[in-house]
């Protein structure tokens, strides 16, 4: 398990160096950072010229390249257009974000488990159809109207029935709450309810698909009725033999689409009005403000990276093949 | 989530033999014994015509697909209100004159819808056809011919499941709306980002298919590389290609409604769906039809495909029926 757990972080580490050559080259040609300074007509050329001294443009794009692969190693994220540094933005950002992220992640997994095997033990019965039904419309439904429909009309109910503010509809936190974490946790939690129940109901609704035929096709196989055949008790054919089996694509399919989670997460802030990393995102490449969209796609996709290989560790675990082979 | 796709169009499985029998004992019945081992001549397509057109579901998706496509693309052309038009009648529930309402300034909720819908329409429908003929060349010529193409495009699409797709539309797209965007751009842009997936399923059934000896006999008859792609081979992938085409569409859509919804997509004074449920949400209380219609005609666009997906991977691989999706 050590040697496969070392094969897999070294495997990671060009990935992400990959990843940043390419995020480079895409944010370097999709905006100049001095473009406001130059659209002003007053500015002049010597400023332009020192600016982009400063900022390394007037060199060759693989020396500025290095120049910031270089200083991001070293922690040094670099600063926004209106000069505050990157990292403790971003890192408070993040925070934000990933509670959203790894929760919804979670339950969608666990519903994923539950819709998909009830419908492949009980194949076309009607719980089969309905979590059927349910999955391609979870499908086929934008995640911010869902988010929407959530906040605008199930919260306000709720929270007229209740009489008192029980979820929250606008923010991460109610800002200046102060108190430590752990004083402060209800208040997050609320906060957290509603764009977590949308996020993990569009993801779950493809995770139960790939559950259900994983669990049809491992129940037809042959060991399933040799355990049978042998006298295991049901409980024990389904959990030992059929559900640990039948679990090991589903931990692919998490992994590959922990980006497309976290693009989710994005679009569903914005219906919360969260200042997470969607926020910093849009602002960013709307001002333009190239550093922050770089820093933000690398991050990014470092943390994809690190799921993935998570969920390389857990298929490890799940299946032997996989760790001896 | 398209590598299981079933790539099989071309294989004769145990359901076409049995139809084939049922066919011709009928056939056998009604014009005497002596015709009675004629076996009735259907070619593939005619059986998976039959098959589709006995999925009541993908049939009656498709209709209702069509028809809502057709009315997006032309019915703001036919409808007596413009989507800019101001009518005296401002915030007016859905009613006969105004079957979707009237928004806060007056505007006529059904022509907006239509407009949207046209704008969404028009893009996914691009997008689609975009990204299935560049996905589909580029996935047969690496699947064919393996070596670097091979290796490049799949360590780039490794690459692309790292980062968010709506991350690098967000930038690209407002990118290029700084340089002045218009519908089409959003679509290759768009189209661009989602190519990767088909190119990889048609890829893997091109390295199985290219090992077959029908191949091989027509390499051995002179047949030349383009004539082996295009006459053997891709007409063998065209099922892969369909139902992956049809994902692409439920994609398509659902990413271009949430990048205008975000604000970044199609920009005002012109509407998208997405664009049209962001003002609605606003007054989502007091108006909730501005919020409601917006979304369901996206809900119907995406539901109706992956219904129309779901016949048309059992008509082309109907080995695949145990666990359909």
């Amino acid at each position: 398990m050590l040697a496969y757990t070392i094969r897999r972080l070294l495997i990671a580490v060009p990935i992400i160096i990959a990843s940043s050559i390419l995020v480079f080259l895409l944010v370097a040609f999709s905006g100049d950072p001095l473009a406001n300074l130059k659209a002003n007509p007053r500015t002049p050329p010597e400023v332009i010229k020192l600016r982009e001294h400063q900022l390394n443009l007037d060199k060759p794009l693989p020396q500025r390249y290095l120049i910031w692969a270089g200083n991001f190693v070293k922690g040094d994220f670099g600063k926004t257009v209106d000069g505050r540094e990157i990292r403790p933005l971003l890192w408070q950002r993040m925070q934000v974000t990933l509670r959203m992220v790894i929760l919804a992640i979670l339950i969608s997994i666990i519903l994923a488990v539950v819709a998909g095997v009830v419908s492949a033990v009980k194949q076309y019965s009607g719980w089969d159809y309905v979590f059927t039904f349910l999955g391609f419309l979870f499908l086929s439904m934008p995640v911010f109207w869902l988010a929407a429909l959530l906040k605008e009309y199930l919260a306000i109910d709720l929270n007229n029935f209740f009489g008192k503010q029980v979820i929250f509809t606008v923010g991460a936190e109610t800002p200046n709450l102060g108190g430590s974490f752990l004083s402060r946790l209800p208040n997050i939690l609320g906060h957290l309810v509603l764009p977590t129940i949308a996020l993990s109901l569009i993801t779950y609704a493809a995770w139960s698909r790939y559950q259900r035929a994983s669990m049809l096709d491992v129940l037809s196989s042959d060991y399933i009725r040799l355990a049978r055949a042998k006298g295991l008790t049901p409980f024990r054919v389904m959990t030992r033999h059929t559900l640990r089996n039948a679990l090991i694509p589903l931990v692919t399919v998490v992994a590959i689409d922990t980006a497309l989670v976290f693009g989710g997460a994005v679009v569903t802030e914005q219906v919360f009005a969260w200042q997470g990393m969607g926020s910093l995102l849009l602002t960013a490449a709307t001002t333009p403000d190239v550093n922050t969209v770089l820093a933000w796609l690398i991050v990014t996709s470092i943390i994809v990276v690190v799921f993935n290989l998570i969920a390389d560790l857990l298929y490890a675990v799940l299946d032997p093949r996989i760790r001896y082979g | 989530m398209a590598e299981n796709e079933p790539a099989a169009a071309g294989t004769r499985t145990g359901a076409d033999v049995e139809e084939r029998a049922g066919a011709a004992a009928e056939q056998a019945a009604a014009r005497g014994p002596e015709r009675e081992f004629t076996v009735a001549a259907k070619t593939q397509w005619q059986l998976i015509l039959r098959r589709f057109l006995q999925h009541r579901l993908a049939i009656g998706s498709l209709i209702v697909f069509l028809l809502v496509v057709v009315v997006s693309l032309v019915g703001a052309r036919l409808w007596h209100y413009k989507y800019e038009d101001i009518t005296p009648e401002f915030s007016t529930a859905p009613s006969l004159k105004h079957p979707m309402g009237t928004d806060g300034l007056g505007h006529d909720g059904f022509a907006q819808v239509l407009r949207g819908a046209q704008k969404s329409v028009q893009i996914t429908l691009l997008v689609a056809l975009l990204s299935t003929t560049f996905g589909t060349l580029l996935g047969a010529y690496a699947g064919y011919y393996r070596g670097v193409t091979d290796s490049v495009l799949m360590r780039f699409t490794d690459l692309v499941l790292t980062i968010p797709a709506i991350a690098i539309l967000i930038v690209v797209a407002s990118a290029l709306n700084r340089a002045g965007g218009s519908w089409w751009v959003i679509a290759i842009v768009l189209a661009a980002l989602l190519w990767t997936s088909i190119a990889r399923v048609v890829r893997g059934v091109f390295l199985s298919l290219r090992e077959k000896e029908y191949v091989e006999a027509a390499r051995a008859l002179g047949a030349s590389d383009w004539r082996i792609i295009y006459r053997h081979l891709l007409p063998n992938a065209t099922g892969a290609v369909i139902v992956n085409a049809t994902i692409i569409v439920a994609v398509a859509i659902l990413s271009e409604t949430a990048l205008s919804y975000l604000g970044v997509g199609v920009q005002s004074p012109d509407v998208s769906l997405g664009s049209l449920i962001s003002a609605g949400q606003q007054a989502a209380t007091t108006r909730p039809w501005l919020f409601y219609f917006p979304g369901l005609i996206i809900i119907i666009i995406a539901l109706t495909i992956n219904f129309i997906g779901d016949g048309l991977r059992d008509a082309f691989d109907p080995t695949q029926r145990r666990v359909r999706a």
